[in-house]
């Protein structure tokens, strides 16, 4: 088991850092100078020259690479040109926001579909079954982000029960577990909460209708075990899979929030990614991206080592 | 003769009948076994060490042994589906690498596979599967050739010709294979546990049928299973190994009268008998054989053996004749007076 | 021995059993819904390629009287929109654009993901952990936000949302291919293949690619849904196709301002969106179970 934790971080390395890599190449990847946002249009040759020398731009490729990777493991992305506030300090807070939204969607999301996909696993080719397939099918189908508009339109603009933007009243601010900011929370993570929703059930579908057509659980009817018990054996052997499908769709719910922030305008990396987009802030975006990354990596181990902790299979290999 | 039949005889034999087809001397195959932090190699399988055996024109050879002990790694190193890592075979007189190419002696060797299902393609149908060789080799009428063979083993060309792999059963799927194998014209046809997986009325049938195709398209088998029955009903000769070596080889009627090595008297002795009175006195073989990663020092069966003593441990045996035999061989320090055994020292006091 | 008989057999046509594809065509037909959700496709590609001839409004006629009116306005039978442009009009021309960057990335990865993939899983070895890791780089982006990078960085536009969209679909195709392949490659009749002699583009050509090409095809298939939302998606952050032409993701997200005014008219492109990847998702479904039938 420990032999398998060391292989597996030390398998994340050269992960990281081609991750590193695209971020870094994002920035020239783009068309035109990554200074042109910054400079002024009247600027003369030398001072762009300089310019170019203040950021380092006028060395080469790899040693860029280097430098950058260098600041950003003690935590400097640059700043922001936008603002001039560090990019780090701005996803950080970020983060912190979607994580939030992340963690309810989550929370919404994963006993709705676990229970739907066993039920429907359980009650396959019933009735039942095909209406949470049809169910998860929809949900995962749904754009999220005009999901969201959708019920911005029944819930704030018809019935006018719930807020429509934000993170609390007077716009963004600071997170509190008040009523107030909780009702800012429902919409965006209800909506974001569809699409997983439709995954889990789906997966945990397919996953207990399977054990169920095992011979190990034809074994345990026969013999007479009671149904319970039986369900019993058949959770034990779909968890495994069943926890890294959440892990999955927990980091893909940080990385994939960005239509829905921008939707509710919810204070998180996404909207945060947007605004960099819109005003080509490229510093910002390419550090928000890295962190966002490299969640998703940190999350892909820990589900990896979560799974070999609990499935007796993988350990022995 | 028409065209197609000529096209499916046996290549010009060229080094006279005494010359045998197949002079497989030394062979070795160990596969590394790869894993720790850094994926470095950190054992070696010795799937196949230092095997020597000649196959004669005509006969066919029979390779027995438990699952593990490197029979089908010595058939595909004899048909190049692996590389060699040492040991050479010489093909009726041409030394592979040097006097025949790779791609020259398969033209010669071809192989049945035990998965009847496995080894052929789904989305051909039989036809174009058996036609593929031929086609390949830019033989003329490629599709005439292949029904000719789906006929010889006897799967009317009509009927057969145009369905797929699933809508023949086991036996009918294994005479494809057969004839796919003599698409080639080869002169030796190795068969993998050809007929282990089939019904035992269907496996008497397809043995009849390579008895027949032996003779009359004078071909050589090196025939593999673990069933010694049938090994005994189609072999000539019989070759037994053991985690990766030969322990003994010599004529069937020999090696099933009197077993002179320990391990392929165990076998012979786990062997179901159909007599009552023939039961088995022997205590069947305990346990599983050894790891390959570790093959045990000298003797490899001396772990496991009845007989076993300091020197099975220390030296490894020679093959060797026994009795009066020249033909037939094994090895193991109970035949040989020098070796220092005391059985071997009570034979040649005897 | 004569065998005159079978050579006269040959000079007729030879009566072919039915082929795996027809098999799977039949199987298919019989699911109503799978084959429903196709009509419904088939229909609004359709629609979309012959919009200039089915008599609708100038898709791109702003008008400042009529805007924003509702769902039923004479002469305009799904609304208009913020400029008051005909909403029926845009949403039917806007299914061009939007099937277009919505579907080619999945073609297009289906292409390079496939030989990649079967190039890893065929030769292995090395080849195989170059590619396969570069692939785990790519892969260690969840996929909206390696669309969305690739796309702010390349900048809005229609062949740089083809370019991310691709470059996104790439790696989960090339993973399966690789998968696919290398279990073909362990069976036996590759390696009798081998054995008759043949070479490996060959081998690939006759016994590799008839068995995984159909597998690959239906996870690209399951592929378009997501492709569709993830283009619309950067159209409607912005960084998709430009306006003013119509594209539902982008006419969703130019009239989010007008929810307050016409909420379900604003809806419209959005529903455009959610009718498509749904019916690309209960096509692949079928195709799927279609196509995993086995005798």
């Amino acid at each position: 088991m420990f032999a398998y934790l060391v292989r597996r971080l030390i398998y994340v390395l050269p992960v990281a850092i081609g991750v590193s890599i695209i971020c870094f190449l994002l920035v020239h990847i783009a068309p035109g100078d990554p200074l042109t946002a910054i400079m002024p249009v009247d600027a003369t040759q030398e001072e762009q020259a300089a310019m170019r020398a203040a950021y380092g731009l006028d060395k080469p490729l790899p040693v860029q690479y280097a430098i950058w990777v260098g600041k950003a493991v003690t935590g400097d992305l640059g700043k922001s040109i936008a603002t001039g506030r560090p990019v780090a300090d701005e996803v950080f807070a970020a983060v912190k926001n979607s994580l939030l939204l992340a963690f309810t969607a989550s929370v919404i999301a994963f006993p709705i579909g676990l229970f739907l996909g066993f039920v429907a696993g359980y009650f396959r080719d019933t009735l039942i079954d095909r209406a949470v397939t049809a169910f998860a099918i929809t949900g995962v189908s749904v754009p999220n982000y005009w999901l969201g508009i959708v019920l911005v339109i029944i819930f704030s603009v018809t019935l006018g029960w719930l807020p429509s933007m934000g993170a609390g009243p007077g716009g963004s601010g600071a997170w509190a577990w008040d009523f107030a900011h909780i009702k800012h929370l429902i919409l965006p993570s209800v909506t974001l909460a569809v699409v997983p929703i439709g995954i889990v059930a789906r997966t945990v579908r397919a996953l207990v209708g399977d054990i169920f057509s095992m011979d190990f659980v034809q074994a345990l009817q026969a013999k007479g075990m009671r149904p319970l018990d039986v369900l019993r054996h058949v959770i034990r052997n779909a968890a495994p899979t069943a926890l890294s499908v959440m892990g999955l769709q927990l980091g893909y719910l940080l990385g994939g929030s960005i239509l829905i922030e921008t939707v509710f305008n919810w204070p998180g990396s996404g909207f945060l990614l947007s605004n960099a987009i819109f005003q080509r802030d490229l510093p910002l975006l390419q550090g928000t991206i890295l962190v966002l990354a490299l969640f998703f990596v940190t999350m892909n181990l820990i589900v990896d080592v979560a799974q070999a902790a609990i499935d007796p299979r993988i350990k022995r290999s | 003769m028409s065209k197609t039949e000529t096209d499916t005889t046996p290549a010009a034999d060229r080094g006279g009948p005494h010359q045998p087809l197949i002079i497989a001397s030394g062979l070795k195959k160990h596969f590394p076994v790869r894993s720790g932090l850094l994926n470095r190699q950190t054992a070696t399988v010795h799937a196949v060490d230092g095997v020597s055996f000649e196959v004669k024109k005509g006969e066919t050879l029979g390779i027995v042994g438990e699952s593990g002990c490197g029979k089908s790694t010595t058939a595909r190193l004899l048909i190049g589906l692996i590389e060699l890592d040492d040991g050479s075979i010489i093909f009726d007189g041409d030394k592979l690498g040097s006097d025949i190419s790779l791609k020259e002696l398969r033209r010669g060797v071809q192989m049945v596979f035990q998965d009847s299902y496995a080894s052929l393609n789904p989305r051909l149908t039989i036809l174009d599967s058996v036609a593929f060789g031929p086609k390949l080799h830019g033989l003329k009428d490629p599709a005439g050739i292949a029904r000719n063979l789906l006929g010889r083993v006897g799967l009317d060309p009509d009927r057969f010709a145009h369905r797929y792999p699933h809508e023949l059963s086991g036996g009918q799927r294994q005479r494809v294979n057969i004839a796919r194998a003599l698409a080639m014209s080869p002169r030796l046809v190795i068969l993998d546990e050809a007929v282990s997986a089939l019904d035992k009325s269907v496996e008497a049938q397809v043995l009849n049928l390579l008895n027949d195709l032996r003779e009359e398209l004078g071909l050589t088998y090196v025939f593999i299973s673990h069933d010694l029955n049938v090994v005994r009903y189609i072999s000539d000769r019989v070759l037994v190994m053991y985690l990766g070596e030969v322990v003994e080889v010599g004529p069937v009627e020999s090696i099933y009268e009197t077993q002179a090595h320990p391990y392929t008297a165990s076998l012979f002795a786990a062997m179901p008998s159909m007599d009552p009175d023939n039961r088995t006195e022997e205590p069947p073989l305990a346990g599983d054989p050894p790891n390959p990663i570790n093959p045990p020092s000298g003797c490899r069966f001396h772990t496991r053996c009845r007989f076993a003593e300091g020197v099975c441990a220390s030296r490894k045996p020679k093959l060797a004749t026994i009795g009066g035999d020249a033909d037939h061989l094994a090895a193991c320090h109970m035949h040989d007076a020098a070796s220092g055994h005391s059985l071997a020292l009570k034979e040649a006091a005897e | 021995m004569t065998l005159t008989a079978d050579q006269a057999d040959l000079a007729e046509p030879v009566r072919k059993a039915p082929g795996y594809w027809s098999g799977v065509f039949r199987r298919f037909l019989k699911d109503p819904v799978a084959v429903t959700c196709t009509v419904i496709v088939l229909l609004l590609i359709l629609a979309a390629i012959f919009a200039p001839y089915l008599g609708l409004n100038d898709p791109y006629k702003a008008s400042m009287i009529k805007r924003l009116k509702p769902i039923g306005y004479p002469g305009f039978p799904l609304g208009t929109d913020e400029q008051g442009r005909d909403m029926l009009a845009r949403l039917i021309y806007g299914g061009r654009l939007t099937l277009f960057v919505g579907l080619v990335p999945v073609v297009l990865a289906f292409v390079f993901g496939s030989t990649l993939g079967l190039i890893a899983g065929y030769v292995g070895g090395w080849v195989n952990t170059v590619i396969m890791r570069t692939v785990d780089i790519f892969f260690a982006f969840p996929s909206v936000l390696l669309a969305i990078a690739i796309s702010s960085a390349l900048g809005a536009g229609i062949v740089n949302s083809l370019v991310s969209l691709t470059i996104v679909f790439i790696p989960p195709i090339a993973r399966v291919a690789e998968s696919a392949t290398a279990s073909v490659r362990s069976l036996d009749y590759i390696d009798a293949a081998r054995a008759s002699g043949g070479g490996a583009l060959t081998i690939v050509r006759v016994h590799v690619l008839g068995n995984v090409l159909g597998p690959i095809f239906v996870y690209a298939t399951s592929l378009t849904s997501v492709c569709m939302i993830l283009a619309a998606g950067l159209s409607f952050l912005g960084i998709g196709v430009r306006p003013p032409e119509p594209e539902w993701g982008l006419m969703l997200n130019t009239l989010r301002t007008a929810i307050y005014v016409n909420p379900w008219v604003a809806a419209l492109p959005g529903l455009m969106i959610f009718i498509t990847s749904l019916c690309l998702n209960l096509l692949s479904d079928g195709l799927r179970s279609a196509m995993n039938v086995k005798d």
